[in-house]
C-alpha cells in the first residue's frame, strides 16, 4: 500500500466515535505526525466519550481530561510541568471541539495565545455541540438547523471568525486544515513542530449525525467545503503572513456552494435566496482572504 | 485487578488506581457489531493506493500480504467512507447478515 | 543560629513556596492576595526560585494550570481570595478527583456583593465539600511552616489530595511579624522531591479522568474519603517530624487552658488567637475558661474536638462566617461532632466579625458573659446593629 502520511497509528480501534466521524479521523491523522512524545489535554467534547470509558483509552499517548473551558490553560500547565519535572521537549496539545474553543474556552484560549505558550491548540470543528445532541455553537454556520435553532428559525448569526481572532494575537503559526486533505494537514504539522510558541490549528471535521449526512460522505462533504471555499485552507504566520494552500491551485475553479448545502439535512429547509446569500458571503470572504494573502 | 483478555476486571475499591486512570485500550470493544453494511474488497481491483486506509476513522483497514487493502471486521463500523473514496471502486458495501 | 525575617502573612506564603521548592506557579491577582504573587514573580526572575510562573487571565485558569502541571509531575502553588476562590470552584473539584496535591494559599475575604475586601471565612468554608484539606493559620510563622507541611501531607501517596492554607485578610496577610526561616537543606530533607505514583508520562502513557459509569464512580469517591481518613495519621506524622527537626509544635487543633475548663470557646484563625487574651482575663477573674482553636477544618479533627470538649459545661463557638439559613459553619461542625457523645454540653453559636469587623478581646469576653444566661441558641448575633 502507498502511505502518503505516517503509517504508525497512535490511536487504537474500538473507540466510541460514531460511524464516519470526522473528529475521530482528525485526531488519528494529527497524532501520526506529532508522534509519541506528545501529551494530550481534552476538555469536554466528543472525544471525552470517543476515547472510551474508564479504565480503557483509545489514545496511545498520555491524556488528561479537563473541564470544558480550560483546554488551553491546562495544556499550558502540562507544558510547564514537563519543563520542570520531565522532558522539556514533550509536545503539549490542547484538543477541543468548537464549543470548547469558540464559546466556553475562548478566554483561556486567548490567554494562552497572548502569552504565546509553547503548545499546540487544535479545534476539531463540527459546527455545533454534537456530544450533547447538536445544539448551536458560535461555530454553527448561518442558516443551519440544530436542536436549539429549529428549522422554523434556523441559526440567524454567522459563524464566528475565530481564526481572525487568534491572528489578532499575532501567534507564530495558525493553520486551517480539513480531514479530507491529510497530506496538507501533515505538512502543516511538520512545519509547526519546528516553531516555538503557540500553534493554532482549525480542523474542519464533519459530523454525520449532526449534519444529517450519510456517514460514507464525510470525506466527500469535507472536500466540497474546501473546494467551494466555505472552508478555505490557509496558514497565517506571526498573525500577518497569509498563505493560501488550496489543494489544486492550478485547476482552481468556481465551485458553487449549492451541492454542499443541498447534500446536508441540516440545510434542507433553505430556499434559493438563502443559498444565494451564503454564496455571496463565501465569495466576499474569499476575495478578502486572497487580498490578505497578497500582502 | 484481573484481566480477561483485553478486558479489565475490578472487584473492589482497593483494586482501583488513585484516580480514574486507563489501564487498558479500547481494543476490547468489538465495534464491528455496530455494522449494518460490510465493506468487501475486491483484491483483483485494489491497487493498494492507501486512500481507504488514510480515511478510515476507525483504524480498521490494514495492508494484506499482497499490499492490498484488507478490512478488520472486528472493529469496522461499516461507515462506508472507504467504498466511496476508493478511486477504482474496489470496495463494495454489502448488507450485513445478522 | 536560625535566620529571621520580618514578613507580612502574604510574604510568609511566598517564602513557604520558596522553601518548598515549588516548580510551577500560576496565579491571578486579587486584593488582598497580591503581595504573595508579586514577591514570587520577583523571586522567579532573580533566581531565588527556579519555577515557571504562568500569569493567567483568571483564577479559574490559575487552578487549571496548576492541575495540568501537577498531573505532569510538578510541585505547584497558587494563591487567591474570595471571588477568585469562588471562580475556581469547579477546578477545586477537579484537583481532588484528579488526586493532585496542589497547594494554595487563600486569604479569607468576605464575598461580594457588595464590594468588600475585608476578612471573613465564608469564601473558604464554602469550599469545604470539594475535598481539599484546609488548615487555618493564626500567625505568620504558622503560615510559613504550614506551606512546607502542606506539601509533605498532600503529596503523601496515602493522601494525594490538594491542600489550602487559609489566613485572614489584613489581620495576617498585611501584618508583619517575625518569622524564623527554615534552613533549605533541612527543608529539602524534610520535603523530598515530588514523586507521584502516576503522572502524564510519555514513557508510561495513561489517560486520566475518562468517562466513569456508576459501576466504579462511587468507589473512586470512597477512595477519596479514605485518603482523608488516612490523612489524620499523615498530618500527625508530618507535624511530629516537623517538631523534631524545626522545634515548632503544631496539632490539628490548638488547646489553650482547656484541661480544667468549664467554658470552652471554639474558633479559628486570628479571632481565636485574640481569644487567648480574653481567656487570661477571665481566668484572673476566676472563670474556668479555655480556648480550642481549630487548625484543620478538613479533615475535621473529630477526635481532638471530642476529647477537648467532652468535659466542658458549656461550648461557645465563634464563627466569622455565615451559611444563611443555617448559621455559623464551625458551629454546625462542632455540634455534629458532639452529637453521639455521652456528655453533650450545651453549644452556643455566635456570629461575629463579618466583613472584617474587628473582633476585640472585649468582644470575646462578652461571649462568656452572654453564656451566663444559660440559654444556648444556634444563632446568636453579636455586635450587630439589629
Amino acid at each position: 500500500m502507498i502511505y502518503t502520511i505516517p503509517q504508525k497509528e497512535l490511536i487504537n480501534p474500538g473507540h466510541l466515535a460514531c460511524q464516519g466521524c470526522g473528529g475521530a479521523l482528525a485526531l488519528r491523522t494529527v497524532l501520526k505526525t506529532l508522534g509519541e512524545n506528545t501529551i494530550l489535554t481534552f476538555p469536554a467534547c466528543c472525544w471525552s466519550v470517543i476515547d472510551g470509558p474508564f479504565p480503557y483509552s483509545a489514545v496511545k499517548v498520555p491524556l488528561f481530561h479537563t473541564a470544558f473551558e480550560t483546554a488551553a490553560v491546562t495544556a499550558a500547565g502540562v507544558k510547564a510541568g514537563v519543563k520542570k519535572a520531565q522532558d522539556p521537549n514533550t509536545i503539549s496539545v490542547a484538543w477541543a471541539g468548537d464549543g470548547g474553543t469558540f464559546d466556553i474556552g475562548i478566554q483561556a484560549l486567548s490567554g494562552a495565545a497572548e502569552r504565546n505558550e509553547d503548545m499546540f491548540y487544535f479545534v476539531y470543528d463540527n459546527e455545533a455541540y454534537m456530544n450533547t445532541g447538536v445544539q448551536r455553537s458560535s461555530a454553527t454556520p448561518k442558516g443551519a438547523w440544530t436542536t436549539t435553532t429549529p428549522t422554523q428559525s434556523p441559526k440567524k448569526e454567522r459563524k464566528k471568525d475565530l481564526v481572525s481572532i487568534i491572528a489578532a494575537h499575532a501567534v507564530p503559526y495558525i493553520a486551517t486544515a480539513c480531514v479530507a486533505y491529510p497530506e496538507d494537514l501533515t505538512k502543516k504539522l511538520e512545519k509547526a513542530k519546528k516553531i516555538k510558541g503557540f500553534k493554532f490549528f482549525h480542523i474542519f471535521a464533519p459530523c454525520p449525525p449532526g449534519w444529517k449526512i450519510n456517514p460514507q460522505d464525510t470525506i466527500r462533504i469535507a472536500k466540497m467545503a474546501v473546494e467551494n471555499k466555505m472552508f478555505p485552507l490557509f496558514e497565517i504566520e506571526d498573525g500577518e503572513k497569509y498563505t493560501i494552500n488550496m489543494p489544486n491551485p492550478k485547476k482552481e475553479k468556481n465551485v458553487p456552494v449549492n451541492e454542499y448545502i443541498l447534500k446536508q439535512g441540516r440545510f434542507r429547509h433553505l430556499k434559493e435566496d438563502d443559498i444565494n446569500e451564503i454564496q455571496a458571503f463565501v465569495d466576499k470572504r474569499w476575495e478578502k482572504l486572497k487580498k490578505l494573502a497578497e500582502i | 485487578m484481573k484481566r480477561d483478555g483485553k478486558k479489565i476486571i475490578f472487584e473492589k475499591a482497593g483494586d482501583l488506581p488513585p484516580m480514574a486512570m486507563s489501564l487498558g485500550t479500547t481494543e476490547y470493544n468489538e465495534t464491528g457489531s455496530w455494522r449494518n453494511e460490510r465493506p468487501v474488497v475486491d483484491s483483483s481491483k485494489c491497487t493498494g493506493c492507501g486512500i481507504c486506509w488514510k480515511f478510515c476513522p476507525d483504524i480498521s483497514i490494514k495492508e494484506d500480504a499482497n499490499g492490498k487493502a484488507s478490512i478488520d471486521y472486528f472493529f469496522c463500523k461499516g461507515c462506508g467512507i472507504c467504498a466511496v473514496e476508493c478511486p477504482v471502486k474496489a470496495i463494495e458495501m454489502k448488507e450485513e447478515e445478522k | 543560629m536560625s535566620t529571621q525575617k520580618v514578613l507580612m502573612g502574604n510574604h510568609a506564603l511566598s517564602w513557604g513556596a520558596v522553601t518548598s521548592r515549588v516548580q510551577v506557579i500560576s496565579a491571578y491577582p486579587i486584593t488582598p492576595q497580591t503581595q504573595v504573587v508579586e514577591l514570587l514573580s520577583e523571586m522567579c526572575t532573580d533566581g531565588t526560585l527556579d519555577a515557571e510562573f504562568i500569569k493567567v487571565e483568571s483564577e479559574h485558569s490559575a487552578m487549571a494550570a496548576c492541575i495540568g502541571a501537577s498531573a505532569a509531575g510538578a510541585r505547584t502553588f497558587t494563591a487567591t481570595s474570595a471571588q477568585g476562590l469562588a471562580l475556581m470552584h469547579e477546578m477545586l473539584h477537579w484537583a481532588v478527583g484528579g488526586r493532585l496535591p496542589v497547594v494554595m494559599g487563600n486569604i479569607n475575604r468576605a464575598m461580594a456583593p457588595p464590594w468588600t475586601i475585608w476578612t471573613e471565612q465564608t469564601d473558604s468554608l464554602s469550599q469545604r465539600d470539594t475535598g481539599w484539606l484546609q488548615v487555618y493559620a493564626s500567625s505568620n510563622q504558622e503560615v510559613y511552616d504550614s506551606v512546607l507541611m502542606a506539601y509533605k501531607i498532600a503529596e503523601n501517596r496515602k493522601v494525594s489530595l490538594p491542600m489550602m492554607i487559609v489566613l485572614d485578610a489584613f489581620f495576617l496577610s498585611h501584618t508583619s511579624e517575625n518569622v524564623i526561616m527554615i534552613d533549605q537543606n533541612k527543608a529539602d530533607a524534610y520535603l523530598p522531591k515530588y514523586d507521584p505514583e502516576f503522572k502524564l508520562d510519555v514513557k508510561n502513557p495513561h489517560t486520566f479522568g475518562g468517562l466513569t459509569t456508576p459501576d466504579w464512580y462511587m468507589e473512586l469517591r470512597y477512595n477519596i474519603q479514605k485518603g482523608m481518613d488516612d490523612s489524620y495519621q499523615v498530618i500527625r506524622d508530618a507535624q511530629s517530624e516537623f517538631k523534631s527537626v524545626f522545634g515548632r509544635d503544631y496539632g490539628m487543633v490548638e488547646e489553650y487552658k482547656c484541661e480544667d475548663a468549664d467554658v470552652i470557646l471554639v474558633g479559628m484563625a486570628t479571632a481565636a488567637s485574640t481569644g487567648k487574651e480574653s481567656i487570661d482575663i477571665l481566668r484572673n477573674k476566676g472563670v474556668k475558661a479555655g480556648l480550642l482553636r481549630i487548625r484543620y477544618f478538613r479533615p475535621f479533627p473529630f477526635e481532638d474536638v471530642r476529647r477537648v470538649l467532652k468535659n466542658a459545661k458549656q461550648i461557645l463557638v465563634l464563627d466569622r462566617n455565615l451559611s444563611p439559613g443555617l448559621g455559623g459553619i464551625t458551629f454546625q461542625e462542632v455540634k455534629s461532632a458532639m452529637y453521639n457523645e455521652k456528655n453533650k454540653p450545651p453549644i452556643y453559636g455566635f456570629i461575629m466579625g463579618l466583613g472584617g469587623r474587628d473582633i476585640t478581646v472585649e468582644s470575646i469576653t462578652n461571649l462568656f458573659e452572654h453564656a451566663k444566661k444559660n440559654d444556648p441558641q444556634d444563632i446568636i448575633w453579636m455586635e450587630v446593629k439589629k
